[in-house]
């Protein structure tokens, strides 16, 4: 990989964010509704205070100046105020952590019981075990997360009382449940994907050369197989990494878990445009990085993969 | 070759290649790639279950007449939430509907959803995936930046904005909004396909052979790459299934009085968990269609796949 590579992949970040940045702004421009009038409960306010916040929102301009000061804003890390005066930066800060536990916890799930699936299922090839894993990751793939979560909440919560029901009071054990509903349908389609990617590296010559070297089996499947069945698997997690953290809408939905795709949905409920643009905004910074380390990494990973 | 091409035997034979030298004289029953896919599929017991399913839900969406006897929008509030019996199968909803019959009226919703997502996604990716891998230079910069602005805004959130634009709407609506963030996915899969088939030897030699542009592509390179588009294409129905089901329980998609698993689900949650038949009906036909059209995706993989012989599970 050179540094050429590198420089140039980092440039082509600019543009996407500058693009997606624009659609999402100009969405929430065109939300119908007066924000102001919107702030004030829909009733009537003084004409001056009126446009003093309109003024001081700059949404007296034009909407590519409205642009231009975002863009100016967030280069200094400020993404804005929401109308009733909060800095979204603050209100992001505060939801962060706990999106970021659910997704680690989601995340630990995928990698660790897929990966688990997966050796399993491909070392016991045409075994009882190997369809016993191919029916349950293709029923967790089926489930959507919406149904899961629900089943999870009434069976784990409301029938036997484990774990706690839906909020974040309850500290760790209060993200088990989404955890399970977000990891849960992640590990078994990565389970799948790797499992058909192991067998396929299995079949290689590599691998008959190191059996007929008397190498051990543990270590044939570890360091052969596994390495070569690496890429995919880390395009996969990159990708289920970033749409973890940009916020499973959904899980946090059932579960009442005040991250950021809690605040996205009370954001677009009230109408709090700048709330709105700044989580977006955050999605896809996460989703364009966390694409472009997985690509490097993926580089040093295989060096047959060449950019240039 | 068939038959009719051939050369009256006094006349000499010019093939254009070796291998179509080789190919005339045989005869001999021609695999094409169609029918070893179809022969496979027929050995694959994935298939059937898919296919059975599918064929259930069509007829569904088609005909839910078929299925039922009572009008699903017959709601006497008197009969709200029933439990199950001979006269409810599923019981009634909060309104008094027949449960049974609002569940079967569902399947058009959702299949109207998924297929118009899925054909929408494969035509974008077919015209714009392969120009874009075919012609590289500014053509492929264009539109893979194009692309990947939209792939780095999350379906979900994306069509979350967009349907408070419009509050909400009918199931052709939610799908588009579905497939201005879905897109990317296949077009990208397309472009890498396109990419990777044109410097095939095949490819190389009907180019040497005087073939050329969009003609290569047509001929050679697409049919080739065809495979993972439609394996990509069948998993598409089941997740925008899936999306809509979301959107529209998160309250902004699909609106009332369309009939569809998500709104059911919806209301389901607001009598959770007292009321859990409620929750357990749609889910389960959500999880059987989105469950049929991955096992249908599966087994054409596998069918497709040249690599796998025999089609292993």
């Amino acid at each position: 990989m050179s540094k050429r590579y590198l420089i140039r992949r980092l440039l082509l970040v600019v543009p996407v964010l500058l693009g997606t940045i624009l659609i999402v702004f100009a969405l929430v421009f065109l939300t119908p509704g007066d924000p102001v009038n919107r702030l004030a409960g829909n009733k009537p306010l003084a004409p001056s205070t009126y446009n003093e916040i309109r003024t001081r929102y700059h949404l007296d301009q034009p909407f590519v100046v409205q642009y231009f000061y975002y863009l100016d804003g967030l280069a200094h890390g400020d993404l804005g105020a929401t109308f009733t005066g909060r800095d979204v930066t603050d209100i992001l800060k505060e939801r962060f952590p706990v999106t970021l536990k659910l997704t680690l916890g989601a995340f630990a799930i995928e990698v660790v019981l897929g990966l688990l699936l997966a050796v399993v299922a491909a070392v016991k090839r045409r075994t009882l075990l190997d369809s016993a894993i191919l029916v349950f990751t293709l029923f967790m793939i089926t489930v959507p997360v919406i149904v899961l979560g629900f089943v999870l909440q009434y069976v784990f919560g409301v029938k036997l009382h484990w774990l706690p029901v839906a909020g974040i009071r309850d500290g760790p054990s209060s993200y088990i449940l989404p955890s399970l509903t977000l990891g849960l349908g992640l590990a078994a389609s990565l389970g799948r994907l790797a499992r058909s990617n192991v067998l396929d590296n299995m079949a290689g010559e590599h691998i008959r050369a190191a059996i007929a070297r008397g190498l051990p089996r543990r270590r044939v499947v570890g360091r052969h197989v596994l390495k070569n069945s690496l890429v995919p698997i880390v395009t996969i997690l990159g990708l289920d990494f970033a749409y973890l953290m940009g916020g499973a809408v959904i899980t946090e939905t059932i579960f009442n878990l005040p991250g950021l795709g809690y605040s996205l949905i009370t954001g677009i409920k009230t109408q709090n445009g700048p709330l709105v643009v700044g989580l977006v905004t955050l999605s896809a910074i996460i989703f364009v990085f966390t694409n472009l380390f997985v690509d490097l990494l993926c580089a040093r990973i295989d060096p047959r993969i060449s950019y240039e | 070759m068939s038959d009719d091409l051939l050369p009256p035997p006094d006349t000499e034979v010019k093939p254009h290649s070796m291998t179509e030298a080789l190919a005339l004289p045989t005869g001999a029953k021609q695999l094409t790639l169609w029918g070893d896919v179809w022969r496979k599929l027929k050995r694959d017991k994935r298939f059937y279950v898919a296919a059975f399913l599918i064929a259930i839900f069509v007829l569904m969406a088609i005909a839910p007449f078929l299925f039922l006897t009572k009008d699903p929008n017959a709601c006497p509030i008197s009969d709200s939430t029933l439990p199950m019996s001979k006269q409810h199968w599923f019981g009634t909803d909060i309104l008094g509907c027949d449960y049974y019959s609002r569940v079967i009226y569902g399947a058009r919703t959702s299949l109207e959803v998924g297929l118009i997502v899925s054909s929408l996604s494969i035509v974008i990716a077919l015209s714009f995936g392969a120009a874009a891998g075919y012609f590289g230079g500014w053509v492929d910069t264009v539109i893979s930046r194009w692309a990947d602005i939209w792939f780095s805004i999350p379906t979900i959130l994306g069509a979350l904005l967009v349907l408070t634009l419009f509050n909400g709407g009918g199931p052709v609506l939610v799908s588009l909004v579905i497939v201005m963030f879905a897109w990317p996915d296949m077009t990208r899969l397309v472009r890498s396909t396109v990419i990777s088939g044109k410097s095939r030897g095949y490819v190389r030699a009907a180019r040497t052979m005087g073939s050329r542009g969009r003609r290569i592509l047509r001929r050679h390179v697409l049919p080739n790459g065809i495979a993972p588009v439609l394996v990509f294409a069948a998993y598409v129905v089941g997740s925008s299934v899936g999306a809509e089901a979301g959107l529209t329980f998160l309250g902004v998609g699909l609106r009332l009085p369309t009939i569809s698993w998500g709104l059911q689900l919806a209301v389901a949650d607001t009598r959770f968990p007292e009321d859990a038949y409620l929750m357990f009906w749609p889910s389960l036909f959500l999880c059987l269609l989105i469950g049929a059209f991955i096992l249908l995706g599966e087994s054409l993989r596998d069918a497709m796949d040249p690599k796998l012989f025999g089609g292993d599970g």
